[in-house]
């Protein structure tokens, strides 16, 4: 295994109609609109270049890959210059290597020659480019250089050193055109030409965001990851794809034995088409972090010290364990929750023990705290719990209308994408409670931001809907094609009644009616209309009825069935669409077949050959109810911690406390451990062979790169717990779960390890229908035959604001963490974000005397909490917002149980809170970390 | 007593209250308003995504008197599995 090249064709492919030409005496035929520098690669020539690379466009500045063309006077560079018909090249020449090599002699005049202790050395192009033109000497020996400029060290991940800076601008053009950021510039001019973070800062105090494309794009050691300089080059790698968010980028994991070197992304990844974000680029660290926990412990009571033992001891303790609360409690006191981290293959092995094992299904996931309403709401409408579009279609977006989604900071390799078809003319509308940054960010500007308060989502949706059909700007063609006409008539009569009017709606939602007018023309006229959602949809009491209006909007206006449009959600982890894929939720097998379907049941009691339950089991909230009340004792949970992570959080750990074996399997002894009786530790997904699906339904491989430290694949944990209850497993690698999954599931029929190592990836729906997946649905007709219409009445949420909490609370999540942070936090990002602040509007700030920085409380009728404010008018008077990266801060302590009435997703955007002074952490945060450190204590021998 | 002070056979005697499952349900039921089959439609869901601990109690609830829930739950209860 050695590492893997991609071809760099040097500038990026054209789609234009055939062109036949000779170059050095071949003939090729290309695409209108190819520079002969692709030409010639597709050949097979190299033409020497530096300042060219395919995922930039042309620049033409290095003139290094001058050529000849017959007929034509001079030396044109070949990356600018496109094919004819007809024409004859020449790529070398006595003319073209005297060029070349007196312009290598001018670089290589300013640059220092210490190859053999470069970091970049066996990875330069510019070492690669002096072979390549033969230069020998370098006569220009006296002139000014700038060889004494000063390294930037600031960025946590990688180095800038000017000194090796050729100028060639494939930095500041990556910034520009693959982040979309223009963090980065080329000051002065002529000879004090210079590559500029900001107006000349350092890196880390600038916007850059450590994306770490102009590293990649970087030709060499000027930019250059500080884990290159400090182990040196790798030497084998393997594609494998990212365990951070649901785009699911595909890197190239590069190596030197088994220690990571450096994570690059695949230019052939076909979610990410070769760029990334600071996550899944360099914050990886914690798979190796101190803290990480690698033998198995347990304990009688969550007050004792842990005690490691054995895995077969550990293993055995918990069987028995269970084995005894269902014995006494019954079959049902225990269950399992999934983990939207974990590989498909894992997640499919825990629903299977937990329903065949368990013998009830009591299984449920994380995305009962996230998308639970998008799999309801798209499920009943279109017919599958499923966005509809692959991320490539928003290249063929006209208006995007992104509502309650923050992407640059949630979905950051898809903001690039998205923010660069803005830039080509696309037009953005932004529903909102927060000025997100892409209202408005460098060549960035939304048409219409819909400020709403929170809560009132279907209200606004509704009033869209309203100007949609009051103003006859749906779609009646494809509404009497691909719908129930009856049903959309009915919805129609129901949006187009006044009460649904912007005007009327502006007193529920404060977003003046005039622009809900304009922005919904904008979406039913403006051409292809793509809808991208996230959270800030479904964590709500109205989550899936807002889905279910997106559904509605969509299908009136035509924007469903090709690429261009579509209904996106953004997926939150890296894997919630496989989890929910693969059965995890209590009612349904995988492939969203529900428990009481006779036939499905067959199928599954067939294949596993026991008897299966057909009736739902507990979602997270009912199982801590049900643990409350004393009926549910056990919880086996994968990679998950619903302590720090799901609401309520006094709710939370009282169902955790009144349990009497709780099974943590993860890599940190995170807040839910603390709560725990058995720690099974788990493995990172550089340490596991499988696959993950992410928001757009591709399904691609994980591969294994290093040994598990803990000593088992987490399929290889559950499967051991499978054994010990009794019930026989016996896989001895996960494509034989995903082959078992196929032969159960239809729409992964198709789906196999070798067909994905085949294509790379695959988008399911993947069967006989479809053998090479499905990038777009429902084209030509939706998967539930007739897209159904439902009428969406808005019902304000029962948590209001009052006297005593007079603000709203609403929480995300920002660019740099991830999640509860259990990853992210012990790697170098926490320099961007070393604590959850409170966003405060200035008007509430100074109603209430604070000042930027004070510590404050934050209090809503669940709870209370402390931390810093932050001032600014990013959100609106009223409103208040923070994140919930930090388990000192627990912000999930102020969030309530309230849910959304169709899946229990909690409402965590709507939380009446008060906030006022404080001199630092509360009372329960401090007795909280004090319980923290008396739980995580381990027992030394 | 903690709850982590508690033993296995000291198990909280004190039930889930009502108050939660009669919100879900009158949740679910104003969803389905509009619905011409709105009764069909609560106790189908109901069916569909309560496990059967919420199911015995909700009916147990209602079989005390049902304070708190609305017309529509209330009939629709009466098409609802108890397991």
């Amino acid at each position: 295994m050695g590492l893997i090249k991609e071809t760099d064709f040097g500038t990026k492919l054209a789609a234009g109609a055939p062109v036949t030409l000779t170059i050095d005496g071949q003939s090729v035929t290309v695409p209108a609109g190819t520079s002969l520098m692709r030409a010639a690669a597709l050949l097979g020539t190299q033409i020497p270049k530096l300042c060219a690379t395919d995922s930039l466009d042309a620049f033409g500045s290095c003139r290094l890959c001058l050529v000849e063309i017959e007929g034509r006077p001079g030396t044109p560079a070949s990356c600018t210059t496109p094919v004819a018909e007809g024409q004859v090249v020449h790529t070398q020449s006595e003319r073209l290597a005297k060029l070349r090599k007196g312009v290598m002699e001018l670089y290589i005049s300013d640059h220092p020659l210490d190859c053999l202790t470069c970091a970049a050395n066996g990875d330069c192009e510019l070492q690669d480019m002096a072979g390549a033109v033969g230069l020998r000497e370098v006569r220009y020996e006296n002139g000014a250089t700038h060889l004494n400029a000063s390294k930037d060290d600031s960025n946590p991940y990688f180095q800038f050193d000017p000194a090796k800076c050729i100028v060639c601008s494939r930095c500041v053009r990556a910034c520009a055109e693959v982040q979309g950021t223009f963090a980065l510039t080329i000051a002065g001019a002529g000879f004090g030409s210079h590559v500029s973070p900001g107006m000349d800062e350092a890196f880390l105090s600038s916007e850059c965001v450590s994306c770490g494309a102009c590293v990649q794009a970087c030709p060499t050691a000027t930019l250059i990851e500080k884990s290159v300089i400090e182990q040196g080059q790798p030497e084998h790698s393997a594609v494998t794809t990212c365990a951070y968010c649901g785009v699911g980028c595909a890197f190239k994991a590069e190596m030197r034995g088994e220690t990571l070197v450096r994570m690059v992304p695949y230019k052939d990844g076909q979610a990410n088409h070769g760029h990334s974000c600071v996550k899944g680029r360099f914050a990886w660290g914690y798979a190796t972090h101190k803290e990480r926990i690698t033998k198995p412990m347990i304990r009688a009571a969550i007050t004792d010290p842990w005690r490691e033992v054995s895995w077969a001891e550990a293993i055995g303790h918990t069987v028995a364990e269970f084995k005894r609360i269902q014995a006494k409690y019954g079959p049902e006191s225990i269950g399992g929750i999934t983990s939207s981290r974990c590989t498909n293959e894992e997640t499919y092995l825990v629903q299977k023990l937990v329903r065949a094992g368990f013998g009830n299904n009591n299984v449920d996931t994380c995305a009962r705290v996230c998308h639970s309403p998008t799999g309801y709401g798209l499920k009943l409408t279109l017919g599958t719990s499923a966005g509809t579009q692959d991320f490539d279609s928003v290249e063929q977006a006209d208006v995007v209308l992104v509502i309650g989604a923050n992407p640059t900071d949630g979905h950051p390799v898809f903001a690039s994408r998205l923010k660069k078809r803005l830039r080509e003319g696309a037009k953005l509308i932004v529903a909102d409670p927060r000025r997100i940054d892409l209202v408005r960010s460098p060549h960035v500007e939304a048409a219409f931001h819909l400020p709403l308060r929170p809560g009132t989502n279907v209200a606004l949706v509704n009033a869209l809907a309203h100007v949609v059909v009051t103003e006859t700007l749906y779609d009646e063609a494809f509404i009497r094609a691909r719908c129930d006409w009856d049903e959309f008539s009915e919805w129609a009569e129901f949006v187009a009644q006044p009460r649904h009017s912007p005007e009327a709606t502006e007193t529920l939602t404060t977003v003046p009616a005039a622009l809900v007018r304009e922005a919904a023309r904008l979406y039913a006229t403006g051409g292809n209309g793509a809808i991208y959602y996230g959270l800030g949809v479904t964590e709500h009491s109205q989550g899936s009825t807002t889905v279910i209006s997106i559904a509605n909007l969509a299908m009136a206006t035509g924007n469903v069935g090709r690429p261009g449009v579509g209904i996106n959600p953004l997926r939150g982890q890296n894997n919630v669409q496989g989890s929910c894929d693969m059965g995890s939720f209590p009612h349904e097998f995988p492939g969203y077949r529900h428990v009481a379907d006779d036939s499905t049941r067959a199928i599954f009691e067939s294949a596993w050959g026991v008897a299966l339950s057909n009736d739902p089991g507990l979602r997270i909230p009912n199982m801590l109810d049900a643990a409350i009340e004393g009926s549910f004792k056990g919880l086996y949970i994968q990679g998950e911690d619903i302590a720090q992570s799901d609401p309520d959080t006094h709710h939370i750990t009282a169902g955790l406390s009144a349990m009497e074996c709780v099974v943590v399997q993860d890599l940190f002894l995170n807040e839910t451990a603390s709560f725990a009786h058995v720690f099974l530790p788990g493995s990172t997904f550089l340490e596991k062979d499988g696959t993950f699906t992410n928001a757009e339904r591709r399904i691609q491989r994980v591969r294994k790169v290093m040994t598990p430290r803990n000593g088992y694949q987490d399929w290889e944990i559950t499967q051991m717990l499978a054994n010990e209850m009794g019930y026989a497993m016996s896989y001895a690698h996960p494509s034989e779960i995903m082959d078992e999954i196929a032969r159960t599931t239809p729409s992964f029929a198709g789906v196999s390890y070798a067909l994905l190592e085949d294509k790379g990836s695959v988008q399911w729906p993947c069967n006989q229908a479809a053998p090479e997946g499905t990038p777009t649905m429902h084209v030509g007709g939706f998967v539930r035959g007739k897209g159904k219409f439902v009428i969406t009445d808005y019902v304000a949420t029962d948590e209001k604001t009052g006297p005593r909490f007079p603000l709203l609370l609403t929480t995300g999540r920002i660019l740099s963490q991830y999640n509860v942070g259990a990853q992210t936090r012990r790697t170098e990002n926490t320099v961007w974000h070393e604590e959850d602040l409170l966003e405060i509007h200035p008007v509430d700030a100074e109603d209430r005397g604070i000042r930027n920085g004070d510590w404050i409380t934050l209090k809503s009728r669940a709870g209370e909490t402390s931390l810093r404010a932050k001032i600014t008018d990013r959100v609106s008077p009223g409103v208040v917002y923070t994140t919930f990266h930090h388990p000192l801060t627990q912000a999930n302590v102020i969030t309530t149980d309230y849910s959304d009435w169709a899946t229990n997703c909690p409402e965590y955007k709507v939380t009446a809170v008060q906030v006022s002074h404080s001199n630092g952490p509360s009372e329960w945060q401090r007795r909280q970390r004090e319980h923290g450190a008396l739980s995580r204590r381990i027992e030394t021998a | 007593m903690s709850p982590e002070q508690r033993s296995p056979e000291q198990a909280s005697p004190e039930t889930a209250p009502p108050e939660k499952l009669i919100r879900m349900a009158n949740q679910i039921s104003t969803f389905f308003q509009h619905h011409p089959e709105a009764e069909a439609e609560i106790a189908s869901h109901i069916n569909a995504f309560w496990e059967k601990r919420m199911r015995r109690q909700i009916l147990a609830h209602l079989a005390a008197g049902g304070a708190g829930l609305n017309e529509r739950v209330r009939t629709a209860l009466r098409q609802v599995k108890p397991g």
